[in-house]
């Protein structure tokens, strides 16, 4: 039977992908109303600090995170082979290589608060 | 007489100007663009909460610029576009059958999109947005 190794870039672009669908517009309109100078109660430090504090809460920052890092490098490699760049190899070790340092940065982070 | 195999040209950087449907596809692929830019400022807010309210609070006033607003309508018009693109593939992506008959297709995406829609209403009210 042929092994493959896509199911492992696939799974999480696929599941980032939802994420990104579901979580990412309202993210957005958040930083956009902090952007415009309306910070929305919620971003306030200590209810962020209170949600990321919470296990919960740090599994679900870091879902939403990591799955969209990872979604959104596997779609920038298929871009950059889409506009021409044929160096996939080169591309796909860039950026797979960012969304997981990314990841383990966001984790870090988490675990310090 | 010995016969040349067929081989097409195909621009490998302009290939997409051919048919408004390839323009389409490109234009969802240039979403992921603004949608990982915006992703690398979400892990240089963790960095930030995790420095402390100081830390926090600069990044949040730092968001305040001409820049920042054009970067993020920009992000919320790929997010959104993202979305709904996402939504209506999924009808085609994970047909469900029901004994003999599919689900129609308008009933699979509709129900993401009301998911969709009640989430982020959620998210808004959580935040206190409203």
């Amino acid at each position: 039977m042929a092994k493959s190794h896509k199911p492992v870039v696939w799974f999480p672009f696929a599941a980032g992908g939802t994420v990104i669908a579901f979580f990412i517009p309202v993210i957005v309109v958040l930083t956009f109303m902090a952007a415009l100078g309306h910070i929305p109660p919620g971003l306030s430090y200590e209810k962020m600090h209170a949600f990321a504090s919470n296990g919960l809460g740090k599994l679900i920052i870091f879902g939403v995170v990591a799955l969209s890092l990872w979604s959104s490098a596997h779609r920038l490699r298929c871009t950059f082979y889409d506009f021409g760049v044929r160096a996939d190899t080169l591309v796909a070790i860039v950026l797979y290589v960012a969304a997981i340092a990314g990841s383990l940065l966001s984790a870090v982070y988490l675990l310090q608060i | 007489m010995s016969r040349r195999p067929l081989v097409r040209e195909v621009p490998p950087t302009s290939w997409y100007f051919r048919h408004p449907r390839y323009l389409r596809y490109m234009s969802r692929e240039i979403t992921s663009i603004f949608v990982g830019a915006y992703c690398l400022l979400l892990v240089v807010g963790l960095q930030r909460l995790a420095s402390g309210p100081t830390a926090w609070e600069g990044f949040l006033l730092g968001l305040r610029s001409a820049d920042s607003i054009v970067f993020h309508l920009l992000a919320l018009a790929a997010a959104v576009y993202h979305a709904t693109t996402w939504f209506n593939a999924t009808q085609k992506a994970m047909p469900i059958q029901i004994g003999e008959d599919f689900v129609p297709g308008n009933v699979i995406s509709g129900a993401h999109y009301v998911v969709w829609v009640v989430l982020s209403f959620a998210i808004l009210f959580l935040v206190g947005v409203f």
